[in-house]
């Protein structure tokens, strides 16, 4: 079992990954950091919520962010795409590079970090507008094609959202008169539809019933062929079903972090063995 | 260990009666005050048709406002009123407009964006009669005459503060989370507010529009120190120009039986369009709300 401990690594060398004592190097090592984030502080006003984090998000992987309410994994997820920029006081300290470019940079184009960083929220939030334009608002932003090659990529972002099925029938009614899962699954195809490297779910499921929620992870489990993930959830199963890596975190603070497995077998930290037992949280 | 013990509640328990007592009393209170309000606003629909509805003819829409005792419509009024209100409106809506989307998005937790809310709440309950002076400072005084430009101006002062407050709430209505994933997309941020804040604030924009119109349609006090009157069919705005209010305001004080039977027609269309606006207002917002 490999485990990567990055709470433990010595602050001063940022991105150094310390492979515990006696593991094998991964199976198929070729890992490559999509995002690293290093010593990351984050301020809501005066107050701390994140306490310097280093972390990395592999390509082609789906990390999960988990731990109590408040513990700062929905901060964290909104620092890689620069979501807090749209709120004044809150500021972000330290590293995140995206295929090593700083997007904390404040000479970084934020609309297209979003456009390569792309996100999908708690609550379903279609546009108020039909479910073709939903999908292809975003597109047509960024690229001038012609109707039949926009409809083609609206249909491709709908099917891969596993929707097409659903709606191919009605693509002119309001995208607001979805159910709440077809709602999420179509934020998802309006997500991926513009292209993004990176996808970013903070709770997507959170407010869906168990079926739609089924749907919604088979769907990360497609998605991660082609996208990095990175996902905040409060449900235990889910880390562990959708994710290859995790990541504990709790009080502004990064716990633990390591392939799913083992976070959830046999983690290396107290606290993360009660939260994952339920004895806290 | 205290035990519990089955209810001994029962309808006569004296506590329980003086809450019935008191809920009796507080509901006849309360039915009596919307009856009040209603019958009052029962009896003035109907005085004003009982009064107003004989004298409406094709000659109140076709003729001039006429000398007293003779023949004689409203046509310049209602002229005048359509062209002041329509100025005014086109004046202060993107006034209104522009002011109340910096509120909502932009300058939401900063200072400005409170002071501005401050003064627009004090404008929004200023005396009609006050904007009216300060036109008539502003801008009569300075042209020489009345006019109808200025009776515009009064009013697209009064339709602002309207607008900005309307749309400021609409704005508000709309969830963050919406403008974050418009956001998330890449979409700068003048897009996300056009294209999608607006949008899903539209109903409730124009609803406040339709109010602002409501509600200057029937101004008489601003209109009367900026547009005055005219007598004859004028839609030069550089000359005075009559309104359906001021006409009303000038025939009801009058000693002529006639031109007073043209105010209550007057009143009677007056209300009668606000009323439609008012209502097709509560229709858009009602079907927004679906």
């Amino acid at each position: 079992m490999t485990s990567i401990d990055l709470a433990r690594s010595n602050p001063a060398e940022p991105g150094q990954i310390k492979i515990a004592p006696g593991a094998r190097p991964m199976a198929g090592a070729g890992l490559s950091e999509k995002i690293s984030v290093r010593g990351l502080k984050f301020f809501y006003g005066d107050s701390l919520a994140l306490k310097g984090v280093d972390l990395p998000i592999y390509e082609r992987k789906v990390t999960a962010f988990i731990g109590p309410s408040g513990c700062g994994k929905s901060t964290l997820l909104r620092i890689l795409n620069r979501m807090y920029d749209l709120y004044p006081k809150q500021r972000a300290e330290g590293q995140v590079l995206l295929d090593g470019v700083d997007v904390l940079s404040p000479k970084l184009d934020l609309n297209l970090l979003r456009s390569r960083v792309g996100m999908v929220f708690q609550k379903p939030t279609p546009f108020p507008m039909s479910i073709y334009d939903n999908i292809a608002f975003g597109i047509r932003l960024y690229e001038k094609i012609s109707k039949s090659e926009l409809d083609g990529r609206v249909e491709a972002a709908l099917r891969r959202a596993a929707l097409w099925n659903e709606v191919k029938d009605k693509l002119d009614a309001s995208g607001l008169s979805l159910s709440g899962g077809q709602q999420q699954r179509l934020c998802i195809a309006r997500t991926i539809a513009v292209r993004p490297e990176v996808i970013l779910l903070d709770e997507p499921c959170s407010a869906l019933d168990p079926i739609s929620t089924a749907k919604i992870e088979e769907l990360i489990d497609e998605l991660k062929a082609d996208y990095t993930i990175a996902i905040v959830t409060h449900n235990m199963q889910q880390a562990s079903r959708t994710s290859e890596f995790t990541a504990f975190m709790y009080l502004g603070e990064l716990i633990e972090f390591g392939e799913t497995q083992q976070i959830f077998m046999s983690p290396h930290d107290r606290r993360t063995q009660d939260y994952i037992t339920g004895r806290f949280g | 260990m205290t035990v519990l013990e089955p209810s001994k509640h029962t309808a006569d328990a004296p506590l329980y009666r003086r809450r019935r007592g008191k809920s009796v009393l507080m509901m006849s209170l309360s039915f009596a005050a919307a009856f009040v309000g209603l019958a009052f606003l029962v009896v003035i629909l109907l005085t004003l048709l009982i009064k107003g509805f004989g004298g409406l003819s094709l000659a109140v829409f076709t003729e001039n406002t006429p000398p007293p005792g003779s023949q004689g419509g409203l046509l310049n009024a209602i002229v005048g009123s359509l062209i002041m209100t329509a100025i005014g409106v086109a004046l202060g809506t993107p006034v209104g407009i522009l002011a109340g989307t910096y509120m909502a998005e932009y300058g939401k937790h900063g200072k400005l964006a409170s002071i501005v809310r401050f003064i627009n709440d004090i404008l929004l309950s200023a005396p009609s009669i006050v904007v009216g002076l300060f036109v008539y400072e502003v801008v009569v005084i300075h042209m020489g005459h009345f006019s109808g430009i200025a009776g515009a101006l009064a009013l697209a002062i009064i339709v602002v503060p309207v607008v900005v407050r309307t749309t400021e709430d609409m704005l508000n209505l709309v969830p963050s989370q919406l403008r974050e994933a418009a956001s998330s997309l890449g979409l700068p941020r003048s897009t996300v507010i056009q294209r999608i804040s607006y949008k899903a604030a539209q109903a409730g924009m124009i609803t406040g529009v339709l109010l602002a119109i409501a509600r200057v349609s029937g101004e008489t006090a601003p209109l009367l120190f900026t547009a005055l009157n005219n007598q004859f069919g004028s839609t030069d705005l550089n000359a005075p120009m009559s309104s359906l209010p001021v006409v009303i305001f000038q025939f009801a004080l009058s000693p002529y039986a006639d031109w007073q039977a043209l105010a209550w027609t007057g009143a009677l269309i007056v209300t009668f369009a606000v009323l439609a606006l008012s209502i097709g207002a509560r229709v858009l917002s009602a079907g927004a709300q679906k």
